[in-house]
């Protein structure tokens, strides 16, 4: 896949290209490599149960580097998604503990049924981990998993993870990997940001926290939008606007009362921050549960469009689609 | 059997056979030869990597000989008018080929050669991943890998209800046999008897995270294909004369089944330093070595008494 494992090493590349794999670190920005193989390589050392599945993808989704460690607990399935699911399904079963690895497109769109049927509906400890979230490729549809949480937020019993840096992804490993039952969790891979170890911040499945105060604006944000959401703060913050971010690292299940307590706070606006479609995922989730329980503060997302997006240069097409500390800046000063 | 169509009996869809044998591609008296033509789509290709220092290259120097007897000996279509009705269509199911497909079309005709420099660029016409709403020529959006051979069946099924007697050509990859999906378009083209539907596959022997018979066992390929009901070839993939009597047997062949031409082809076929580099999905090369491949290209076509 394109310059894969070598974004920060390709000075000379073009910043102008639809290439399948593009760093989302900006420019200068402290980064860790592969921390979800890391991570889960450490973990395994005393965890015999865990094994590693992926379909075609392990150099893309960082679960190389648990293959290279644990050559005889990693099953290369081939391109094939469906069986990645039913294989992992049945390990699990007999006592082992996956980690399975693949794009979130492949995942959501076309193993669903299986991830349902044969993982979900059964409660299986099996623990889904899935590149190019959102808009982290300039691929174009067939590589953006922009609906990947609407898809997946109404399937009963999964949980879903959405970090928001390497830190967090290094954090969530060892948690997911305790908590019972299956989890989709979205990954940033290769050279990763590090934003939240500047923040006094650990992670729970579960639970939501509040990474900095601010009087005028609650951002409730997840993933990478949390990241873009705490810059756009700063930025805002400067032109004396002060902005709370509320990190919710698990979109499933909501951390309410949480959400609930920094909505009805003070009366300013909410705005929901997520690298995802407008349509179904974190800020819908949070709509309807503002609404069942009356609080009505004003309201705005900050999401991508119901739409199949461009193929570009992932800067470009975060500007475009909104996803930048600038334009996140500019929407929230304008709304207020 | 079905209702909506008969193309066993009494059928008014012309029979292989009746297709007759008579070269039928638009370029096919052309006096460009072939070897000419899959020389210059590889210099396309290399041209459009070096605009971005990067690209399936590797892959497109490998299909370029397929690309090129596809084209500018098989298939009937006119450069000018992509939507033609009359037109065979040839589905892209490996959207991270384009590169490769962009090569033909611009040798073809079908996208001025000016468009090279666009190549992977926001707002090009050529994405990295080929999708059809962004390039003439291109039928089917790629890039969710699976697709193109399960679309051609429906295709070829269309035609047969339009009674037409185009073809319907799917390039697809060896990866591409690992899913599922091929499988059930293997089975369902065979039960339809799409003697109207040819499968290109590429064996280059690699995927994404590695040497695809590593990584999953494919063979026999031809006797599963064949066991599957398909009509089977299996050729040399960089060799133009095998290839041109495999995409005539396979437009011609009387039987009432799909066709399959298994093409076995060598990564960056053409440019030797880059066919010895260690094996990938994604070769690297690096700035300096475009111009290295194309200089290596263009001294072999002409040493072969290339014009
Ligand atoms: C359904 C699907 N799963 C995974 C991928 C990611 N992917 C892109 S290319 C590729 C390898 C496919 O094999 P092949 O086309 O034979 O590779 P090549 O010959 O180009 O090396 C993979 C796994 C994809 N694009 N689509």
């Amino acid at each position: 896949m394109s310059g894969s494992g070598s974004e920060a090493s390709h000075g000379t590349r073009r910043l102008t290209t639809s290439a399948m794999i593009a760093s989302i670190a900006a420019p200068g920005q402290r980064t860790a490599p592969a921390p979800f193989g890391r991570a889960l390589v450490e973990l395994a050392r005393s965890r015999p149960e865990i094994v590693g599945l992926t379909a075609d993808l392990a150099k893309y989704t960082d679960l190389h580097v648990f293959a290279q460690a644990f050559p005889d607990r990693f099953y290369q399935m081939g391109m094939s998604e469906q069986l990645l699911m039913m294989a992992a399904a049945g390990l699990a079963r007999e006592g082992a503990l996956p980690f399975v690895t693949t794009y979130a497109v492949f995942a959501s769109r076309r193993a669903y049924d299986f991830i349902s049927m044969a993982i979900a509906e059964e409660g299986l400890n099996v623990k889904i981990v899935c590149a190019l979230p959102g808009l982290t490729s300039g691929y174009g549809p067939s590589h953006q998993a922009t609906e990947d949480i609407a898809i997946l937020r109404g399937m009963p019993q999964l949980t879903i993870i959405d970090p928001c840096d390497a830190h967090e992804i290094a954090a969530a490993v060892p948690a997911v990997a305790a908590h019972p039952g299956p989890v989709y969790m979205r990954l940033l891979r290769g050279n990763v940001p590090h934003v939240l170890d500047g923040y006094d911040y650990r992670f729970e499945i579960g639970k939501a926290t509040s990474l900095r105060n601010g009087k005028d604006v609650l951002v409730i944000a997840t993933g990478l939008a949390t990241m873009r959401a705490l810059e756009a703060a700063e930025a805002l913050d400067a032109d004396g606007i002060g902005v709370e971010v509320l990190h919710i690292a698990t979109i499933k299940p909501l951390d309410e009362a949480a959400i609930l307590a920094a909505a009805a706070k003070d009366r300013r606006l909410v705005v929901v921050a997520e690298n995802h479609t407008v349509i179904g995922g974190l800020g819908e989730a949070v709509a309807g549960l503002l609404l069942r329980e009356g609080i009505t503060p004003r309201f705005r997302q900050i999401a991508l469009p119901d739409a199949f997006l461009d193929a570009g240069a992932l800067p470009t097409l975060h500007e475009r689609y909104g996803l930048s500390v600038s334009s996140m800046a500019q929407r929230i000063k304008k709304w207020l | 059997m079905r209702e909506i169509i008969n193309h066993q009996e009494g059928s008014t869809t012309p029979t292989a056979r009746q297709r007759s044998d008579t070269p039928r591609g638009t370029f096919a008296g052309s006096n460009v030869p072939l070897v000419e033509r899959a020389y210059r789509i590889r210099r396309h290709a290399l041209r459009m990597g070096e605009v971005q220092g990067q690209g399936y290259i590797a892959q497109a120097l490998g299909i370029a000989d397929v690309l090129a007897v596809a084209y500018f000996h098989a298939l009937r279509f006119r450069p000018d008018d992509v939507h033609w009705e009359g037109r065979d269509r040839f589905l892209l199911s490996i959207g991270h080929y384009a590169i490769a497909l962009y090569a033909a079309l611009i040798e073809a005709g079908v996208l001025p050669e000016s468009e090279i420099e666009t190549y992977g660029a926001d707002g090009s016409r050529l994405p990295m991943s080929g999708m059809a709403a962004y390039t003439p020529g291109m039928e089917i959006s790629g890039g969710s890998l699976g697709h193109g051979l399960g679309i051609g069946v429906g295709m070829a099924l269309g035609l047969k209800r339009k009674h037409s007697d185009c073809l319907v050509y799917t390039l697809f990859s060896d990866g591409e046999l690992n899913e599922g999906s091929i499988w059930e378009a293997v089975m369902g083209a065979a039960h339809w008897r799409l003697d109207n539907l040819i499968g290109l596959v590429d064996v280059n022997d690699q995927q994404a995270d590695g040497p695809s018979s590593a990584i999953s066992s494919r063979e026999p390929l031809a006797d599963r294909f064949r066991a599957f009901g398909w009509h089977v070839q299996r050729v040399d993939g960089n060799d133009i004369g095998a290839l041109v009597a495999a995409f005539d047997m396979a437009r011609t062949v009387a039987e009432a089944q799909p066709r399959i031409i298994i093409c076995d082809t060598k990564l960056a076929k053409g440019v030797p330093f880059l066919e010895t580099r260690e094996r990938n999905h994604f070769l690297r090369v690096e700035p300096d070595e475009w111009q290295r491949a194309i200089g290596v290209l263009d001294l072999a076509f002409h040493a072969e008494g290339g014009r």
